[in-house]
């Protein structure tokens, strides 16, 4: 009996839980809302079938357990009932399907007049790109990155140039507006993930992918990385803040391109804060010797890393 | 109603190949450490597989106690966190679950389930263990290796697994796991070939494929899909272990590291996903089929019921197992791959729904007007059923495209997998050993202690798991090391955290309890006779208990119905064995 009563206060304590427990997803502030109304039709679903299924399962065992002269049916086989049971089960999956790919090709359709913006994840640090004055973003390659071209810009292509770059700062976006993400990652796996936006999509790097969405409200909203990328993984956080037209517009308005940025790095080079040009591939394979999660500036080429290679390379 | 028990009255064919002698041991040696015999085998596979998933276990509290209590534990740094996670799932997974079902109970059950005096390639089975072992050993010595073992999460996703921002990418960590994982394919695939080839030919006359019990057809198709998937999984430890040491770029593109370039250049991170997934999807049915096919005997049995609609049974598990080879990209909705594979994949996933909702209902079904003993197996098989449907029904959120975007990555998922193809399975192999322990020692697991472990079990794990699907939902991201300040959570998760970190300490405590009973009933348990449960299937009529070396004594059995003749009609008992002639006589009077 014991057996029953818990499979009972199983089935509504799971449903109490659901209904009444503190734990609910944060406020939407996307367009996703499609998003959210197809998993509340599959909680419905799947909330029914499931209860359905233990409180049938707690009437057997009440009904038919094992007392003396029991004796269980032979029933081998109900061709109508598992014809049955397997159609209706077959259109409460649709049920869920059907709205789900309806959304699915909503999500994957950018609008024409999305903007771009590209995000560029490296470990453990965000990035961004706009579009200059000419509406479009310039190409890039992960081998053009050195110190003072930290994004990889072709430096060739005059579209990049009035390109704005906001390195390990917030990015702004205009409420209303459709956006389309274009994401990129210099290192390894990350994925750009915000979940009042509900959207996510992993970066990888060697490639460029995308999701598109539309900021419904105001506000300022924390990016998480949602793709294990090393130990730094959790600490890897941003801020995306959704602006009016105009505070956008002001904010649009302080950034500075990549033209701007190449000329002030030319004139005041740090030495140490980075490494000057890119080292042989030797020591660049072996030389993890000295590294330290966060460290301020990192040493490239340190004795420790150096004999480490030298080992290896013998 | 449509008769099942195909080839009643039919004459019984003639024997095709003469007994064959095995191969005797002539040493303690060759009995018992060296041995050929599948059943030792098999105690071999489950005490190896149970002891690497005690330490699966102890990782489990360390990575319940950073995230219920962060901050408090200053040994759990993110370095060892990350190692801790990757190798809790890994040796779950695969070292756990996949040995125990189809290299433990594969070799125990199989033969006898079938009427074979042992696997039909002895030699290679044995070797099958020991190459496994050796997997095992070195998957266990990269704990001790300099760098600790790897800290990739158990997916082992390049270029970060094979990179410096991982505990163990440019260490020794990496390259055990990877060298582990093949060592562990090549031995299974000894074991694999064995099983598949032993239900094919080893058969007794008279066993049909459509009179095989349930336990059979589950291991058998789990088995026919380890070895059609790990092939891929093989390929992509071999191709990453040769980007790691020889600096080749399958899945490598061009990358700067820590303001580094590196040497590697054209490779494409997703095509490891890609194998790595076409491996990993049928992995869990690998996982589930076994479980699948064992929970049904069991509920038979212990419902003194024949299994509900056994065709549909055996076709849905072959319908499963198929459909699982199609469906892998369901776990890559989010990682940049073409978007629009998510229509097909998608769609084939929510049907694989179909087959398995059949199965659930003909379980249940099986229960109704049935005469339903509450042993432990029927105990575990009940949790199974409820975290199975549980964890099931979440895979309709994760495998429709759509829904999977905001919850994939998060605790939704953790959450999602841990209840689907941990906890369900888990309940099976428990209710198993529970059911089975009787035949391997002669002697019942202790009652009250199994009574302890049942309830503690079920219901801690399922209030770890149920609650952990709402931190998803919020969008807590599963592998964090510390969440921290988050703008979109509020603080009281942390007291939802540390409640399921007390229970999952809890759970892990019941299964020391559990261990012991295995030890302590082996010489104090209840002596259990050769048929405890009064069971139709072939292991239950050995001459004896434990079966002997050639399990059947000088005659092979012949088989005259199906598994599942509880509660005949007419019938004097309510069961009749598989190897009984006649609904009158029972199998031992007819031999003598």
């Amino acid at each position: 009996m014991a057996v029953v009563v818990i499979l009972v206060l199983l089935a509504v304590g799971s449903v109490l839980f659901h209904l009444l427990s503190p734990w609910w997803w944060t406020p939407i502030a996307s367009n996703w809302i499609y998003i959210d109304n197809t998993i509340t039709i599959t909680f419905w679903i799947t909330g029914i079938a499931f209860t359905a299924v233990v409180l049938f399962m707690a009437y057997c065992v009440l009904r038919f357990r094992h007392r003396p002269g029991n004796i269980a049916a032979y029933e081998p086989e109900n061709r109508r009932l598992e014809g049955w049971l397997a159609t209706g089960t077959t259109f409460g999956v649709a049920a869920m399907l059907a709205p789900g790919l309806f959304v699915w090709n909503q999500f994957v359709t950018v609008p024409q007049d999305a903007s771009e913006v590209e995000v560029i994840g490296q470990q453990w640090l965000w990035s961004f790109r706009l579009p200059g004055a000419d509406g479009k973003l310039g190409t890039t390659e992960t081998r053009n990155i050195v110190p003072e071209n930290s994004l990889g810009l072709n430096t060739n292509d005059a579209a990049g140039q009035d390109d704005l770059i906001i390195e390990g700062g917030e990015l702004h976006l205009p409420v209303g507006k459709p956006v389309k993400m274009l994401l990129r990652s210099v290192d390894v796996l990350h994925d750009f993930y915000v979940p009042e936006f509900r959207a996510k999509m992993d970066m990888v790097p060697g490639m460029i992918t995308y999701f598109w969405f539309t900021p419904t409200r105001t506000g300022t909203f924390e990016i998480l990385c949602a793709e294990l990328c090393g130990v730094g993984h959790p600490q890897m956080r941003g801020t995306v803040v959704v602006d009016t037209e105009e505070d956008y517009q002001v904010w649009l308005a302080e950034q500075q391109s990549f033209s701007q940025l190449s000329a002030s790095t030319e004139t005041r080079a740090i030495p140490g804060k980075v490494c000057s040009g890119v080292p042989s591939g030797v020591a660049t394979e072996q030389g993890t010797g000295a590294f330290t999660l966060f460290e301020e500036e990192r040493e490239c080429s340190s004795p420790t890393a150096t004999a480490v290679a030298a080992s290896a390379a013998q | 109603m449509v008769d099942v028990r195909s080839g009643i009255g039919e004459a019984l064919p003639p024997p095709e190949v003469e007994d064959v002698e095995l191969y005797h041991p002539h040493s303690w040696w060759t009995r018992y450490v060296f041995s050929q015999d599948a059943k030792i085998i098999a105690i071999q596979y489950g005490t190896t597989a149970i002891a690497i998933g005690m330490v699966a276990l102890a990782l489990s509290w360390l990575i319940r106690l950073q995230l219920g209590f962060p901050g408090t534990f200053e040994l759990i740094d993110a370095e060892r966190y990350y190692q801790f996670i990757t190798m809790h799932g890994m040796i779950m997974v695969i070292y756990l679950l996949t040995a125990l079902f189809l290299g433990g109970f594969g070799n125990y059950l199989i033969p006898l389930m079938v009427g074979a005096r042992d696997m039909v390639f002895p030699y290679a089975n044995m070797l099958s263990y020991w190459i496994y072992l050796l997997a095992v050993l070195v998957l266990a010595a990269s704990f001790f290796t300099p760098g600790g073992p790897t800290g990739a999460g158990w997916t082992l996703y390049p270029p970060q697994a094979v990179l410096s921002g991982t505990p163990g990418g440019r260490d020794w960590g990496i390259i055990m796991m990877l060298s582990s994982l093949i060592i562990f394919i090549i031995g299974f695939t000894m074991g694999g070939l064995n099983y598949v080839v032993t239900v094919l030919q080893g058969r007794a006359r008279g066993m049909t494929l459509m009179r095989l019990p349930l336990t059979v057809w589950g291991i058998f198709t789990a088995t026919v899909m380890a070895l059609l998937a790990f092939p891929a999984l093989f390929v992509a430890c071999v191709m990453m272990l040769f980007d790691r040491l020889l600096g080749t770029s399958f899945f490598m593109p061009a990358i700067v590291e820590m303001g580094e370039q590196l040497q590697h250049g054209g490779g494409s991170p997703i095509l490891f996903q890609h194998l790595f997934w076409f491996f990993g999807h049928p992995e869990v049915y690998i996982v589930a089929l076994p479980a699948f096919g064992i929970v049904s005997d069991l509920i038979s049995t212990h419902a003194r019921k024949n299994i509900f609609g056994y065709r549909m049974m055996v076709w849905a598990i072959v319908v499963i197992g198929g459909l699982s080879f199609i469906v892998w990209a369901h776990h890559m909705y989010v990682s940049g791959m073409n978007p629009y594979f998510g229509f097909f994949f998608a769609t084939t996933t929510l049907i694989i729904a179909v087959p398995t909702a059949i199965k659930v209902y003909n379980w249940v079904l099986t229960l109704w007007r049935g005469n339903i003993h509450l042993t432990l197996p029927m105990l575990f098989a009940l949790a199974f059923i409820v975290t199975f449907v549980n964890g099931g029904l979440t895979g309709l959120f994760l495998g429709n495209v759509v829904v999977d975007v905001p919850l994939s990555d998060t605790m939704f998922v953790v959450a999602h997998f841990h209840m689907v193809m941990g906890v369900a399975p888990i309940m099976v192999i428990f209710g198993a050993i529970y059911h089975w322990y009787p035949k391997i020692t002669g002697r019942m697991l202790n009652e009250a202690m199994g009574q302890i472990h049942f309830w503690i079990s079920f219901i801690g794990a399922y209030a770890i798991f149920f609650p952990m699907h709402y931190l998803g939902l919020i969008g807590v991201p599963r592998r964090y090391h510390e969440l921290g300040e988050a703008s979109f959570v509020s603080t009281s998760i942390a007291e939802l955290n540390a409640f399921i970190s007390v229970m999952a300490l809890l759970v892990g405590a019941a299964q020391i309890l559990f261990l012991f009973n295995l030890v302590w009933s082996l010489r104090h348990g209840r002596e259990a006779g050769g048929n405890p449960w009064r069971a139709t299937t072939l292991e239950w009529q050995t001459p004896e208990t434990p079966p002997a070396h050639g399990n059947w004594g000088k005659e092979l059995p012949v088989v005259y119905r199906w598994a599942y003749d509880y509660s005949v009609p007419g019938a004097p008992e309510d069961f009749i064995p598989q190897n009984q002639p006649t609904p009158g006589r029972l199998s031992h009077e007819a031999a003598s």
